[in-house]
């Protein structure tokens, strides 16, 4: 971005300032997110950066937080991160597997009634989540399922399918028919050209949509405070910082924090590496 | 005419092609039967049965069913006939028998104030009843408030198998007894205020995101990849990061013993007595929902830019035009899509916020998601609750529609 020489004075300053912004920008987005983890290494039970941090001596560090987390007696965080793992492991499952298929269905050119399908797949992302999850939590209760597993997991699914459905049908949309058709024509059944060519192609759309499931069901909390009901066997890590974060700003809620900030980091290796392996088997060159 | 042509197995050709076609489309139909079931059975009708109890009132209905075809034939000017007092006195009898008379209390309490103690103590002294003698005078005389006529009134209109008066508390306004509709007294006023104000921050964070947004995708997508996947990170890791993290990091940063007022305070900018109020107000709801929409503005904005050849400033700037009339004549135009589906994105996900204000808003800072959860959970009002909802869906619904109109819906890319 070096400018040429004979650059004008005022653009030089425009140029300038908006690096400055630019930057400005960048900082307001992830500063927040730093602010967390030194804070969850905090000696103290204050959430503040006590003269002993800023100074860097070692004795204001502690993993004290961490320990309260795993160890204490008064935090479920043990039960919440089982639930939440149990939850997001089988409503990924769920919302995946209806959701690629549906993407099947949608992305063909003989789809009848496309568009007003497709509105009503993608509505659980569109429509406010309070209105969802009391919704969701009326119908469960008439069934007998508000505050059990299945229940929640039913939740899940139809929150996560139109993630599902929008990423699979975008890779579906620069799918090249004529491989397919070019495996028909060399004797290969239907199910066979679906599994060894159309599906490996698409394989990384459907994880990427598979991600969105899971971390929507991850971090999902509205909806889990109409369906869970106030169960404490079926909190989630989001229920029980929900809750946390009411009374208290507590130093272990930091530190739970920062453990999923870690996670989120992983997710979003996890995709960036997705996305370069999907350019390159489109060969699309990754520049 | 043509000859007709045949296949092989003698079907005329056209025929032929109508078949597969038609088995082409149930194929696609079938493989998204599954979902759309789903979906329509476990979702989109309980919406429908939810939006449902907002004019329903059937179950107060059919706990008084004689009662109100009774009082079909009274038309309220006057204190009720025996006829009234009578049919009330017997199915209050066989409610206090079966043990819902306290719901009949407390939905009584929604049309009139005073309902829950008066039937309360109604019921208790029901035994007492003379069945012989007039029942307008013992009503009054277990409870002096029968003998004002609006409770009549209330109850006449409370048992109506469905009404449309949550409506009108939406929007702050009630309906008298005589039929008139007129504002609430302005002390109650809050649902109004809490409709614009909703408003206001949907379009104003709306606004703050494409503001913010707009110069970084630009930067992202003029930056070589190396830089720009980098610079990606502080746009995707909050993005991928847990809502509640994001919310409560600001709560630490925002807060009156928080980081930023430590800084200001440490730096002599502002008094150590008078740290400014960040959290517990709009400001902080504000602050927190830009940031935590923003990813959802740059990465459309992102997308669009990145087609933008950059030759076409060029070609601009070449034949006269200056950086900024370049800009505004040719550059901006085309990032029209980006910028619809961006801020279409951010308003229809402000406008149902609920978490970020409840945690950093406080009482001066929540939306109208809020207090419909607040009349869910606690106040359990349903039929107001769900009135609010359906106004809310319809305002989200006819926001979706523009999506569709301008973007289309096949055309939403995540991530």
């Amino acid at each position: 971005m070096a400018l040429p020489k004979y650059t004008e004075m005022r653009y030089r300053v425009w140029h300038y300032s908006y690096i400055v912004i630019c930057t400005a920008v960048f900082v307001f987005l992830i500063a927040p997110l730093f602010v967390i983890i030194p804070l969850s290494f905090n000696a103290e039970q204050y959430i503040h950066f006590s003269d002993g941090m800023l100074a860097l001596q070692p004795e204001a560090f502690s993993l004290r937080w961490y320990e309260d987390m795993i160890y204490g007696t008064k935090n479920p965080w043990g039960i919440a991160a089982r639930n939440s793992v149990y939850y997001a492991f089988f409503s990924t499952i769920g919302a995946t597997v209806l959701g690629t298929v549906a993407a099947l269905g949608l992305s063909s050119r003989y789809m009848p009634y496309k568009q007003l399908i497709m509105s009503v797949l993608i509505s659980p992302m569109i429509i406010p989540l309070i209105i969802s999850g009391s919704a969701i939590f009326f119908s469960l209760a008439k069934l007998g399922l508000a505050a059990t597993f299945p229940g929640i997991i039913i939740a899940h699914i139809i929150l996560g399918t139109p993630f599902v459905v929008i990423t699979v049908t975008a890779t579906l949309s620069g799918f090249d028919d004529s491989i397919t058709r070019a495996a028909s024509s060399l004797g290969s059944t239907p199910t066979n050209t679906f599994f060894k060519i159309t599906l490996p192609l698409i394989t990384p759309g459907i994880i990427s949509g598979a991600l969105f499931a899971f971390v929507t069901s991850f971090d999902e909390i509205v909806v889990i405070l109409f369906v869970a009901g106030g169960d404490r066997n079926l909190t989630t890590i989001p229920l029980q910082m929900w809750t946390g974060l009411r009374e208290q700003l507590s130093p272990t809620i930091m530190a739970v924090a920062t453990c999923l900030i870690v996670l989120s980091t992983l997710i979003l290796i996890v995709t960036e590496l997705l996305r370069r392996r999907s350019e390159r088997i489109r060969g699309i060159s990754a520049q | 005419m043509t000859a007709e042509i045949r296949t092989s197995d003698g079907e005329l050709l056209s025929v032929k092609l109508k078949k597969v076609e038609r088995r082409r489309r149930t194929t696609a139909f079938l493989l998204a039967a599954p979902l759309l079931f789903f979906i329509v059975f476990a979702y989109v009708i309980p919406i429908f049965q939810m939006l449902g109890r907002s004019i329903d009132n059937a179950e107060m209905n059919s706990f008084l069913t004689e009662t109100h075809e009774v009082m079909q034939t009274w038309d309220g000017g006057e204190m009720p006939g025996e006829d009234v007092t009578s049919t009330f006195y017997y199915e209050l009898k066989t409610a206090v028998e079966n043990k819902y008379h306290g719901k009949i209390a407390t939905r009584l309490n929604y049309e009139k104030g005073g309902f829950t103690s008066l039937i309360k103590k109604t019921s208790r002294k029901l035994k007492d009843f003379d069945e012989n003698a007039n029942f307008l005078d013992q009503f009054i005389d277990v409870h002096k408030k029968w003998g004002d006529i609006e409770y009549w009134q209330a109850l006449k209109r409370g048992t109506d198998a469905y009404h449309f008066r949550k409506y009108l508390t939406t929007f702050d306004y009630e309906q008298r007894f005589d039929g008139s509709i007129e504002r609430i007294p302005e002390k109650l006023r809050i649902n109004v205020t809490l409709w614009l104000r909703t408003i206001f921050v949907a379009v104003g964070v709306t606004f703050c995101c494409f503001i913010l947004a707009y110069p970084i995708s630009h930067l992202l997508s003029v930056l070589p990849t190396r830089y720009s996947n980098l610079l990606m990170i502080c746009v995707l890791l909050p993005f991928w990061t847990s809502l509640l993290v994001r919310t409560s990091s600001w709560m630490v940063l925002l807060q009156k013993q928080g980081v930023l007022n430590d800084t200001l305070v440490s730096l002599g900018f502002v008094a150590d007595e008078s740290r400014l109020e960040l959290m517990y107000n709009m400001t902080g709801t504000f602050i927190a929902m830009t940031q935590i929409l923003l990813p959802f503005m740059v990465l459309p904005l992102y997308s669009v830019m990145k087609t933008i050849s950059p030759s076409l400033m060029r070609a601009a700037t070449s034949m006269g035009a200056t950086p900024f009339h370049a800009f505004r004549k040719i550059y901006f135009p085309l990032t029209y899509a980006g910028i619809s589906a961006g801020s279409i994105l951010v308003f229809v996900l402000a406008i149902g916020y609920y978490i970020t204000p409840a945690l950093v808003g406080g009482a001066k800072g929540i939306l109208i998601s809020n207090r419909i959860a607040y009349h869910m959970q606690q106040s359990l009002d349903w039929s107001l609750a769900t009135a609010m909802a359906t106004v809310l869906l319809i305002a989200v619904l006819v926001v979706y529609w523009l999506y569709n109109k301008i973007v289309g819906i096949d055309n939403m890319r995540l991530g």
